[in-house]
């Protein structure tokens, strides 16, 4: 016969609790310690993830090449060196030489201090912008995936407006009104690309949002607030992350063409600058290669490690795309 | 058998009033400006019920019977459209005190759990959440968090507190979500189908918790399932819903058994292992909340009008035409049927409101 | 000569992390017009089973043992051959099939499609022969023009089956074809597929986690567990009298409404079935089983008789004292 009775055995012998061993010593007993244990075990499990992309790695190290040269610019060369007037120059148009391994540009200033102190500019415009970017993008991004409604059709509303905008033309307008400086630049920047973030953090949290832990907490009494900081944005933070990455290459390439284009402030050197003044004194006619070679080949390098980097996290932070 | 009478006193801790929700049909712009309306949905079409303290209710039904439906307007996820609810007599006011006393356990032991959270973070949310930072006797956290824990049958509750969900099976990960309902000591947990997600072998020990809670600590419980066995098993007294009412209601062993509604005994009959109860199956598909027929709501599909018994007894066009609310035919045993009414001996059953 | 052989099959699927060995060691036979259920839970590999008497099992997975499809090897069956047998011989109405109808074409042109591709007619006489089956599925003939979404999720299944039986085959090989459905709707396939079965001579291979629906529709039931069948016999003798301690457990999660012994008792097991890269040594149910003693983690036991037409691997079964010396207990 089927009764339970007979499977007693199944319902008395067997205790009904899950049994486990006493924990091992070391176990945080602290809520505080947990959270840490918690925040260490998971960052520790990204790293060794990202560790075993080869492009990943490949990637930071370009990065962590450059953010070294861009710190270490006083020790490199002088900031003198920047100024038309110094007398550490050497004769203009120089190719280059031992003493200046990058040649000299116009002025006889050294190309390689120029690119060197380059970098400082365009990687923190880059960076600053992007910044903005992300924050301005992900506050609209998750209060119009959050709340639906009407704030959802109008915050997307204007995110389609600004995403049509077209970049050249709101820069030159911007610079010719707010005056030509780095701020104007980044702003410009900022302003111009926090659409896309915006589409994607909305599409993330609607997908967040939804899911039943999320309804759970709701259903627990939950405030928005809590829900968004606790739940929605530790998932859609990953994404906007990886996102944030590729984001600043491409700030870095726009500010390199607003500094081509003479949008720049004239006071700072930035790749761009450089880059710019070479083609008005028709570097690229006289074939004086080691002034434009440098910047733009720094320039290249920078995008691609952000970007290489930027698709190392994507692949561990969206399931879906990591290769089994 | 059913020690349900004494166990649990006939102190009523919840109640739902005639309760309606409606979801507004949508339609596409254009049809929107050329003045279509979409077809509203009445999910939940007047529904009320009793919940007894240490009692466990079955709420039945098949998938769009408004089962799932009511149980969110009772946590206070979804707004109703009409009627209310009162905790211990009082309309609910507060909703986040109401919270704390009323607990729901969801269906996907997966999904209920944040994947990034770790099983101590899961438990100790609720907590958080309503600023409770120490126990009635100034217990820290992490003493009511293994309490809880502890209580939905994980020992020892330390050794879970940094793991997490995935690295759980199936029946712990339901328990920790019980642990998470059971932190706020609550009084009633509407449970919705618990245990369809996990694997038949290990549904009992989740039931066994279950009962273990309306036992010892005199917890009340809402299953909501499309599952008569499970009712069967566990629960006291079994709703049976159909379009958003309740067509049966009463004892376990009544309505399982002796079944008064045609829908009921249609229901029981396709369960494979039902005894002494023969009936043709329903023909046609679950129905659509957006278009109720008149009358009985249950009349096109129901077997004693399309064999003519319906007739016979005189009713047919009753049910046709008359809509109609509970009524009780046996002591406890409450159903909305004409049929059933005229052959307990009933005159003209009150018509219903809704 | 068994419409479907199946002897010591074993397949192991070639992950990223290594072997899984999904099912080993499975055999079992099916006469024309005989109904086979196979149950079990979660990983317990049933669904290989049914992939891998098709050959539809991905690339690069271990197949190993003798498949006979009406005596022939369909392990060896040259690819040509092999297109031919599917959908002619045997059928598979898969798992969530109602999702596995193309959105933007009429059903009946996704019915008529396998006769066309099996050369049974042409697409004129196809469609003649859908409107036959649609109505053998109980849906009306004229439904054929309509698009999935169009359709419930019952008359979807009904399609799916009418897909299968589009060639028809000997076999059909039916995966969980009923575990999304209501109650009430879940009763009405069933009773179709009964009928149909009657009708047409059909042998059946059912597979479901959902034993009392197995009970129904199955002449006999064989209960699978970490790759291997654990117990096989009459259904309905499983179901009432199971001999394997996991077939008891599992057969106690369908109680019976009316019956007192069930009231409030509600049985299960703890733990999770086992991960098939990680099975535990000797019986691989030992962990989890209430009955077990010391043999138990040491010897892997076989189908041992049971009874009458019974066979179950436990070491505590009558047949297994005879067949595997020192399990005195």
């Amino acid at each position: 016969m089927r009764p339970p009775e007979a499977l007693g055995h199944v319902a008395e012998e067997k205790p009904s609790a899950v049994e486990l061993e006493p924990p091992p010593p070391g176990v945080p007993k602290s809520p505080r310690a947990i959270v840490w244990a918690r925040r260490r075990r998971s960052a520790s499990r990204i790293w060794r993830m990202y560790r075993r992309n080869k492009m990943g790695m490949a990637g930071l190290f370009i990065l962590a090449f450059f953010i070294v040269v861009a710190a270490a610019a006083p020790l490199i060369a002088g900031e003198e060196a920047l100024k038309a007037t110094c007398e550490c120059n050497g004769a203009p148009f120089s190719p280059p030489s031992w003493e200046f391994p990058f040649g000299t540009d116009n002025f006889g200033r050294s190309v390689l201090a120029l690119t060197v102190w380059g970098s400082r500019i365009s990687l923190t415009v880059g960076l600053l912008a992007t910044v903005i970017s992300m924050v301005i993008g992900s506050t609209i991004g998750i209060v119009a995936g959050y709340y639906g409604r009407w704030p959802e059709t109008i915050l997307m509303r204007l995110t389609d407006w600004f995403l049509v905008i077209p970049f050249l033309p709101l820069a030159i307008v911007l610079a010719s009104i707010l005056g030509q400086s780095m701020s104007v630049i980044i702003l410009v920047i900022g302003v111009t690309s926090w659409p896309s973030d915006a589409r994607i953090v909305r599409a993330q949290v609607l997908s967040v949002k939804t899911r039943p832990y999320v309804e759970r907490a709701q259903a627990l009494g939950a405030s928005p607030w809590h829900l968004i900081t606790r739940h929605i944005l530790p998932n859609v933070g990953p994404l906007i992350l990886a996102n944030t990455i590729l984001l600043i290459a491409i700030a870095i390439l726009s500010e390199t063409t607003l500094a081509f284009l003479g949008l720049g402030d004239p006071l700072t050197i930035s790749w761009g600058r450089v880059l710019e003044f070479a083609f008005n004194a028709g570097a690229a006619g006289s074939g004086q290669w080691w002034w434009l070679l440098p910047p733009g080949l720094a320039i290249v390098f920078v995008v691609l490690a952000f970007t290489m980097c930027g698709f190392a996290l994507d692949e561990i932070v969206n399931p879906k795309l990591r290769r089994r | 058998m059913s020690g349900s009478d004494e166990r649990a006193n006939t102190d009523v801790v919840l109640e739902v009033r005639n309760l309606g929700v409606t979801f507004e049909g949508r339609v596409g712009l254009v049809s929107g400006l050329m003045g279509k309306k979409g077809s509203d949905a009445r999910a939940v079409d007047g529904v009320g019920f009793e919940l007894r303290r240490g009692e466990v209710l079955a709420l039945a039904g098949e998938s769009g019977c408004g089962k799932t439906t009511t149980a969110r307007v009772i946590m206070g996820l979804l707004k109703p459209q009409q009627g209310e609810i009162l905790f211990e007599g009082k309309p609910v006011k507060n909703l986040r005190r109401f919270r704390r006393r009323v607990q729901m356990v969801f269906q996907d032991p997966m999904g209920s759990l944040n994947p990034r959270q770790t099983i101590y973070e899961i438990v100790a949310e609720a907590l958080r959440i309503h600023g409770i930072h120490r126990g009635e006797h100034g217990e820290p956290e992490e003493e009511l968090v293994a309490r809880a824990l502890s209580r939905a049958g994980m020992r020892p509750p330390e050794r879970f507190f940094l793991l997490y969900p995935h690295e759980l099976s199936g029946g712990q990960r339901q328990r920790v979500v019980i642990a998470g309902a059971l932190v706020l000591e609550p009084e009633v947990i509407v449970a919705d189908e618990p245990v369809s997600n996990l694997d038949a072998s290990v549904r009992g020990e989740i039931l066994r918790l279950l009962m273990k809670l309306r036992e010892e600590d005199q917890i009340s419980i809402i299953i909501v399932t499309h599952d008569l066995g499970l009712a069967w098993t566990v629960a006291d007294r079994v709703a049976v819903m159909y379009l958003g009412r309740i067509v049966e209601i009463g004892p376990a062993e009544d309505v399982l058994t002796k079944p008064l509604h045609p829908y009921t005994q249609a229901l029981l009959n396709v369960v494979p292992e039902a005894e002494g109860i023969d009936r043709p199956i329903l023909s046609g598909e679950p129905p659509d909340p957006t278009r109720i027929p008149p009358g009985c709501r249950f009349h096109p599909r129901c077997p004693e009008v399309a064999s003519g018994s319906a007739a016979q007894a005189g009713v047919e066009a009753r049910c046709r035409g008359e809509d109609l609310g509970l009524v009780e035919l046996r002591p406890g045993h409450l159903a909305a049927c004409h049929l059933a009414n005229v052959v307990a001996g009933n005159a003209r059953p009150p018509v219903a409101t809704s | 000569m068994s419409l479907l052989s199946v002897r010591d099959l074993n397949v192991t699927y070639r992950t990223q992390g290594g072997p899984v060995p999904a099912v080993r060691g499975v055999s079992f036979d099916i006469e024309k017009g005989e109904v086979l259920g196979l149950a079990g839970e979660s990983g317990c590999g049933k669904s290989t089973v049914v992939n891998a008497i098709l050959r539809l099992v991905p690339r690069g997975t271990d197949v190993n043992g003798g498949i006979l499809l009406n005596g022939e090897d369909v392990l060896g069956m040259k690819p040509g051959r092999l297109r031919a047998v599917r959908w002619t011989q045997a059928s598979v109405v898969f798992q969530g099939a109602m999702h596995a109808l193309n959105p933007v074409q009429r059903i009946g042109d996704q019915i008529a499609e396998a006769i066309v591709i099996h050369g049974r007619a042409g697409e004129r006489e196809a469609l003649v022969r859908v409107g036959g089956l649609l109505e053998q599925v109980g849906l009306p003939p004229r439904s054929l023009e309509h698009y999935p979404h169009e359709l419930s999720g019952g008359q979807k299944q009904r399609v799916m089956i009418a897909m299968a039986l589009a060639c028809s085959p000997d076999l059909v090989i039916a995966d969980e074809p009923t575990t999304a459905l209501d109650v009430m709707v879940q009763a009405q396939v069933l009773q179709l597929l009964k009928a149909l079965q009657r009708e047409l001579g059909l042998a059946m291979l059912f597979i479901t986690h959902d034993l009392s629906v197995l009970v129904e529709v199955s002449d006999r039931l064989a209960i699978m567990y970490a790759g291997k069948i654990v117990e096989e016999g009459d259904s309905r003798a499983v179901f009432d009298a199971p001999k394997h301690p996991y077939s008891q457990a599992l057969a106690a999660a369908f109680p019976t409404i009316g019956d007192d012994r069930f009231r409030h008792k509600p049985s299960g097991l703890g733990g999770d079935p086992p991960d098939p890269q990680a099975i535990p040594s000797g019986c691989p149910f030992h962990p989890r089983c209430p009955l077990v003693f010391d043999a138990c983690p040491t010897i892997v036991p076989e189908l041992y008789q049971a009874g009458a037409g019974r066979r179950a691997a436990c070491l505590l079964v009558e047949g297994a004292l005879v067949d595997a010396p020192g399990t005195a207990e």
